[in-house]
């Protein structure tokens, strides 16, 4: 149990999800209970998905796949690890999975940001629209697959694949990359990068100073496979 | 074989015609060349050219000594057709079971996608959206609208989501099962561009898998955070490629779907490899009966519907497809010649792009005359969406009255109380595939005895 004050408390130990969500969807800037506490969620699936309005959700404990999908203005905050599809097609907003996070973490998000605080499995950040995403442990394989936009900053290490088909997603790894994939390739950090990082890490509540930027490598997409070319063909 | 004569042709050895291969016909031996010349594959729009068993196959017995028809304008043949009141609050209440299928603003020009929205909405039936979003027109203008939720996840949005009166659960399409989506940058303009968050002129390529979940199971949960964002108020349908229709339907039936939609091979794409649209999938003739008797071994017949496509171009084929036992149907490629795809008053323009009025496929090159499966503002300006429209209502139209015809001919008060026996095979392939005797006989191949 955390020190947060809660408005309104849920105990999805005897209270269906349901009835969680409908109130979720129901508030608005102007609910007077802006500040939600979920108890009990034991790993049940979509909680807290669909909410619009600037709540704070603080969930005590392990949720299922897609908590806080498509999540728009909330901040949710997982005091717990986190199933598969965490915050997928995220909008806006804010969600922080406190421990670990399974494949598929923001997945095809457009806005808002993704912190995880352990690790995050295969495929973080597949298909990204503009989603920032922060981890700070390390990534599965095939992150950041056909990543659009955003960005997605790593403290720990990337599995294999890295990147591959990317479009304009912009990835900053500190540790080892296994590998790239199809036409993403490393490429030069500089201050207008660690500009953005900088920027991004504040944002995911990371004290300045505490990280050195210089340490991320860049990578990004080499545009190559952009329009078809027959000399390409064994990449696609 | 050539033989010259120095008597002259009055005393000509006889000679042989010019003799075409089957196996390299001219269409074989220009596509080698093709292939040869560019080294990449062909890439088109639309569905299968081939020849294939299809509801030209079938035809009806109508009424007889021992079945009585109904009086063809005096009394009522009903068309009207709910969908997805399984789960749903607010299902679809449909006038006609010819529904319009999804295609991508993209692939669409703006214009297209809203006369086919006016058209279906003045009939009272559904228009669905495509690979790419929601436009502002298609919905304004659609009474009905089915919002695609694909693996690319274009323009997804949980604002768009709200507005859709269905939500579509894409795994796969009949032109394509097992493939992405492919837009090339000719057709990628700014606003296309934006609605896709893609760097504008790009070729722009589709996943085929979702990003985040694989597999029944999964599906499952995902059907389940679907309904609780929008709050269990819209049907939820999911659409596979015709392929394995007895486990894909059973399986999107336990994965709790409210309606599932089934693509034959015969479907239209608006883009993609030549190879794929001809070689992967199967008929939509031979996928209803297996995936109506997936629903029938759950207990689900006309309570999960089915909604089939690939190839419907008539009312005929729409009685027929329904007395296979679907419940409804989508029409895609039709829908377009309605609006004016491929019309004969283009022909010049055709011509000089290399082909001719009624056989142009090359939608992904954007260049289409008629304005329809294309980006280009000039081209596009010409179709008129409220001229369109009308023509695709009136098209719609006909369609639901020649079903209504065959109907009541069978002596049938509703569409959906045609049953396969009221129908034969011409083929044996057909008869095969319908799982319907062969007219004049009780023989159904694979089965023995009659019905």
């Amino acid at each position: 149990m955390n020190a947060f004050s809660p408005d309104i408390t849920f105990d999805l130990a005897t209270s269906p999800l349901r009835d969680l969500n409908e109130a979720l969807h129901k508030t608005s800037g102007e609910s007077n209970a802006r500040r939600w506490r979920v108890l009990n969620p034991e790993g049940r699936h979509a909680v807290a998905v669909g909410i619009d309005a600037p709540v704070t959700v603080e969930i005590d404990g392990n949720v299922g796949y897609y908590c806080a999908g498509m999540n728009q203005n909330a901040s949710v905050i997982i005091h717990g690890n986190a199933g598969q599809g965490v915050a997928e097609n995220m909008m806006s907003g804010f969600v922080r999975v406190c421990g670990d996070a399974s494949q598929s973490a923001g997945a095809t998000g457009h806005g808002g940001l993704l912190v995880v605080d352990g690790n995050a499995s295969a495929r973080c950040g597949i298909s990204m629209k503009g989603i920032d995403i922060v981890v700070k442990g390390s990534i599965g394989h095939m992150s950041a697959f056909m990543g659009q936009s955003g960005s997605l900053i790593v403290f720990g290490d990337a599995g294999e694949a890295l990147g591959d088909s990317l479009y304009e997603a912009k990835l900053f790894v500190r540790g080892t990359v296994k590998s790239l994939g199809a036409d993403c390739i490393a490429k030069e950090l500089r201050d207008e990068h660690k500009a953005l990082l900088a920027q991004k890490l504040e944002a995911a509540g990371v004290a300045p100073g505490s990280v050195d930027l210089s340490e991320f490598k860049r990578y990004g997409s080499a545009r190559k496979l952009y329009n078809f070319h027959v000399d390409n063909a064994d990449a696609y | 074989m050539t033989a010259h004569d120095s008597k002259g042709p009055a005393h000509a050895l006889p000679q042989t015609l010019p003799r075409f291969s089957a196996t390299f016909d001219p269409h074989t031996l220009s596509e080698i060349r093709r292939a040869a010349a560019t080294g990449i594959y062909d890439i088109r729009g639309g569905g299968t050219k081939r020849k294939l068993p299809h509801f030209d196959d079938l035809l009806f017995l109508g009424a007889s000594m021992s079945r009585y028809p109904l009086e063809g304008y005096r009394e009522k043949c009903g068309t009207e057709v709910v969908l997805g009141n399984r789960f749903a609050k607010k299902p679809i209440y449909l006038k006609t079971p010819v529904t319009i299928a999804g295609m991508s603003f993209g692939a669409l020009s703006a214009q297209a996608k809203e006369a086919l929205g006016r058209g279906a909405s003045i009939v009272g039936t559904s228009t669905t959206t495509g690979d790419g979003g929601m436009t502002p027109e298609e919905r304004g203008q659609s009474q009905t609208l089915v919002y695609q939720y694909l693996p690319s996840r274009y323009g997804m949005n949980p604002v768009d989501l709200r507005k859709a009166d269905a939500i579509e659960v894409v795994i796969g399409q009949g032109a394509k099962p097992g493939g992405g989506g492919m837009l090339l940058g000719q057709k990628i303009s700014d606003r296309v561009a934006a609605m896709r968050n893609l760097p504008k002129g790009i070729d722009q390529r589709s996943a085929c898998r979702h990003p985040d979940w694989t597999g029944p199971d999964d599906l499952e949960i995902k059907i389940q955070e679907l309904r609780e964002i929008t709050d269990w108020e819209k049907p939820i349908y999911v659409k596979v490629g015709a392929c394995r229709p007895y486990y894909d339907i059973a399986l999107a039936v336990k994965a709790g779907a409210d309606v599932v939609v089934l693509d034959g091979m015969q479907g239209g794409t608006a883009a993609t490899q030549e190879v794929f649209i001809e070689q992967v999938g199967i008929p939509i003739l031979s996928a209803i009966r297996p995936a109506v008797q997936a629903l029938q071994d759950l207990g689900m017949h006309r309570k999960v519907q089915l909604i089939v496509s690939g190839g419907i171009r008539t009312g005929a084929d729409v009685a027929k497809a329904l007395a296979l036992g679907a419940d409804a149907v989508a029409i895609g490629t039709a829908a377009l010649v309605a609006l004016g795809d491929n019309d004969p008053h283009w022909q010049a323009e055709y011509e000089a792009l290399g082909t001719t009025a009624g056989a142009y496929d090359d939608w992904h090159e954007g260049r289409d005359p008629a304005g329809i499966t294309t980006q280009d503002p000039e081209l596009a300006a010409r179709l008129d969406p409220v001229k369109a429209g009308r023509r695709l209502a009136n098209y719609l139209s006909v369609m639901t009255l020649e079903a209504q015809t065959i109907a009541r001919a069978c002596g049938k008060s509703h569409l959906h109380n045609l049953e396969p026996e009221d129908l034969v095979a011409l083929t044996v392939e057909a008869a095969a595939m319908a799982g319907v005797p062969l007219a004049g006989t009780q023989w159904i191949p694979g089965k023995t005895g009659g019905y």
